[in-house]
């Protein structure tokens, strides 16, 4: 049975639910006593997104989406009403929901019936009263706690005798991202970790209300500046279904070119941070000289070593004439190949293969649990990608495959950035031949319609979707941003357990992950 | 054995900070001052950088996000751009004699969006290869002279940057790397911020730019070491 007709048969049996096709998506009104069951009866075959805050305009009150979509499917969306019942929790039976009500819970103060872990998770208990709410409707004035900083290291599972919680972090050495670590142990190996992230909100979900296009797209841009092009995107497409605007062919090719580049840079930072600790100084070293090479080109072409200010709400804020393009992709291919040969000889280091194989596995039934994305749960087996699934810009144009790895470690880790970057180069390379000339710089009159619309991305991370909501002046009523790093990180503790305080930098990264986009 | 031969078989060109060239690329440059435009500079510029001085429109960098939207109109409104990376700025008096000789840097990131670590990061490549110049990252505050923080200092961060100042000995010296460790940015208003940075320590060096590229971060440190004479900019530039 497809999706589809899956649904379908779950309609019939529940003739109260109201349906409403929008576009590509559909959107049902459930009670929300239904959700625990219509989640588990969907959940194998539709895949959960997130769950998205809307006002509702007639009861003048928080209603929640939550999203979900299958491969080339439409979205749906099931519609809960906040204000006069009570909300169940599903994350006993989709755990990757666990991260996103408390979210929920601590900043629109909706409470899940159920879930055994609320409060202190985005604003930190020692920092704001309980109860703050700073995205409900009205909350404008949000007062913090006179003061007062306290460790993590409250929460204790393990009960043995010699057991302790070690914490690391907020801070960490070099130029590391600032989040909290709390390893239980007895010894050597790591018997339970918690983690504590949102040391490094900003917020950035309440600036955006209010803010022009223009001004949510460079705030997008800066959630996680190492993949500001994908966020940008993400941000533009949804304004784009808003105002049904027209993008020209070259405009879409030329997005998915510099989204390729992106994949190409953080993939390339990922795999000489995982060089790095595994203390392999020489290759490390050559890659990143690469990763600088990508940057420079990048500048030198974009106006922005990171991509910033690229993106603009129906195409780009430049164009390239041909001989830039071939220069740009004779360039790229130098670097991939240069990378490529050095990420083939670590195959024949069997020490550097030592630290990464078997190392912070999680098998495939572990990674669907938590809904992993991109190349962290393409290493566990799943084939999830959004440029396939949902294709956006030109991805349905240019050929290219998404590699899968099965065993789940470090080194399967390893191999799929490799593999991904070779996919990438492999996209760009096809683009001079298809451009046609067009206009990329947009000039188009903008008038948003007022609901909800969604930007997919598979940025280098894995899948962001940004749903935007407009007010009548064609500003951001409301905006949700959830990023890979929501995502997988709620995986990370597991990954770690049982392995070897040692293998603990290792672990974290081949994950690669960015806890700006995490914490937003 | 394997990744001797590597290493040198792949030699890399280290950059001088001296005569970078082609700068195309190593730096995104940034606005310079422009005779008045004639749109009001409120509805160009999205973070409020741009400042009428008399007859001329000057850039405050310490807010100026690189988004290059002033460079995008048409001309009676375009801000003319400057290339270059010499943009940090000493906030204090001169230092002591004592950071001559190497430099010990601690970093914390206090909200960063990536971008600035990345170029932090990027320092120690051999392309920059910062060891040469006697700095180095150390991740012990006992051993640090100096504190960089990058990010809008978030409430939840803000005790854990005192706290790393604190545990450094004196002579110390606080540097803030980035616009949004110099004003909040884009995230200036959010109820979720401690920063900017000035309001929690006092600040030596500023390093303006979205992110400051590792040349203009190298061009810093080497101002810290007195290897650099300062060029003191007075338009624009917060003092
Ligand atoms: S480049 Fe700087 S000065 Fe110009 S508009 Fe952007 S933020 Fe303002
Ligand atoms: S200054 Fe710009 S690049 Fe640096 S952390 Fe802030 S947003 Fe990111």
């Amino acid at each position: 049975m497809t999706a589809a007709q899956e649904l379908e048969m779950i309609l019939t049996q529940h003739q109260d639910i109201n349906r409403r096709v929008e576009s590509n998506g559909i959107r049902l009104t459930i009670p929300a006593s239904l959700l625990p069951q219509l989640v588990s009866q969907l959940s194998p075959q539709w895949t959960f997104v997130g769950i998205v805050p809307e006002d509702d305009a007639r009861t003048q009150s928080l209603r929640l989406l939550y999203v979900f979509y299958t491969p080339k499917g439409p979205w749906l969306g099931m519609e809960v009403r906040n204000h006069d019942q009570v909300i169940p929790s599903i994350s006993n039976i989709l755990f990757a929901a666990d991260w996103q009500e408390r979210e929920m819970e601590d900043l629109f103060d909706v409470s899940f019936a159920g879930h055994p872990q609320l409060g202190d998770f985005v604003l930190h208990d020692s920092h704001w009263p309980e109860g703050t709410a700073p995205m409900k409707r009205h909350s404008w004035e949000i007062h913090q706690k006179a003061n007062g900083f306290e460790d993590l290291g409250t929460h204790r599972i393990v009960d043995a005798s010699g057991s302790f919680v070690m914490p690391i972090g907020p801070v960490f050495s070099g130029t590391a991202e600032s989040i909290q670590f709390g390893l239980e142990t007895v010894g050597e190996e790591i018997v339970f970790a918690h983690i504590r992230p949102f040391y490094k909100y900003r917020a950035v979900e309440k600036l955006m209300r209010g803010q022009t296009p223009m001004g949510s797209l460079l705030i997008a841009e800066r959630i996680d500046g190492l993949t500001a092009f994908s966020h940008a995107l993400a941000m533009a497409q949804a304004w784009e279904t808003l105002g049904d605007l027209q993008i020209s062919p070259r405009a879409q090719l030329l997005r998915v070119f510099w989204a390729e580049i992106e994949r190409i840079r953080s993939h390339l930072q990922v795999l000489s941070g995982i060089l790095e600790s595994t203390g392999l100084s020489v290759p490390q070293n050559l890659l990143q000289a690469q990763e600088e090479e990508l940057l420079q080109i990048s500048g030198a072409f974009s106006g922005h070593r990171y991509l910033f200010g690229l993106i603009r709400l129906g195409g780009l804020s430049r164009d390239w004439s041909a001989e830039d393009i071939q220069h740009i992709v004779k360039r790229l291919e130098t670097l991939v190949h240069h990378s490529q040969e050095i990420l083939d000889a670590l195959t024949f280091d069997n020490s550097f293969l030592d630290r990464l194989e078997a190392v912070g596995t999680l098998s495939g039934e572990r990674a669907r649990t938590h809904g992993l994305v991109g190349p962290v749960g393409r290493a566990s087996g799943i084939h999830r990608d959004v440029r396939i699934h949902q294709p956006y810009a030109a991805y349905d144009n240019v050929v290219f495959d998404v590699p899968v790895q099965t065993e789940g470690d470090g080194y399967a880790r390893f191999r799929q950035l490799a593999q991904e970057m070779t996919q990438s180069i492999r996209i760009i390379q096809q683009i001079p031949s298809m451009l046609t000339p067009g206009e990329v710089v947009p000039t188009d009159k903008f008038h948003p319609a007022l609901r909800t619309a969604f930007g997919y991305v598979e940025s280098p991370g894995g899948s962001v979707l940004c749903a935007v909501s407009s007010n009548n002046q064609g500003m951001v009523e409301r905006c949700r941003i959830i990023t890979p790093g929501l995502v997988n990180w709620h995986a990370f503790p597991d990954a770690i357990r049982h392995f070897a305080f040692q293998d603990f930098p290792i672990i974290m990264a081949t994950f690669g992950l960015s806890v700006a986009d995490l914490d937003r | 054995m394997l990744w001797l031969r590597m290493g040198l078989t792949h030699p890399k060109k280290t950059v001088s900070s001296k005569a970078p060239s082609p700068l195309n690329g190593l730096s995104p440059g940034r606005p310079a001052p422009t005779p008045l435009l004639d749109a009001p500079p409120e509805t160009i510029c999205p973070t409020q950088a741009l400042k009428e001085h008399g007859n001329v429109m000057t850039v405050d960098y310490t807010r100026c996000i690189h988004c290059r939207l002033c460079h995008q109109q048409p001309d009676q409104n375009r801000m003319s751009w400057e290339e270059g990376y010499q943009w940090a700025q000493m906030t204090s008096p001169r230092l002591p004699h004592s950071f001559r000789h190497s430099l010990h840097i601690r970093v914390v990131d206090a909200g960063d969006c990536g971008a600035c670590l990345n170029e932090l990061h990027q320092l120690a490549s051999p392309v920059y290869s910062l060891h040469r110049l006697g700095i180095a990252f150390t991740p012990t505050p006992r051993d640090a002279d100096v504190l960089v923080i990058t990010g809008p200092i978030t409430v939840s961060m803000k005790e854990a940057v005192q706290e790393a100042y604190q545990a450094m000995p004196s002579p110390k010296r606080v540097v803030a790397v980035g616009t949004c460790a110099l004003s909040g940015g884009l995230f200036a208003s959010s109820f979720a911020l401690a920063g900017p940075l000035e309001k929690i320590l006092p600040v030596d060096l500023s390093v303006p730019g979205c992110p400051p590229p590792p040349l203009a971060l190298l061009h810093a440190f080497q101002l810290l070491m007195g290897a650099k004479s300062e060029e003191m900019r007075t338009q624009g530039v917060r003092t």
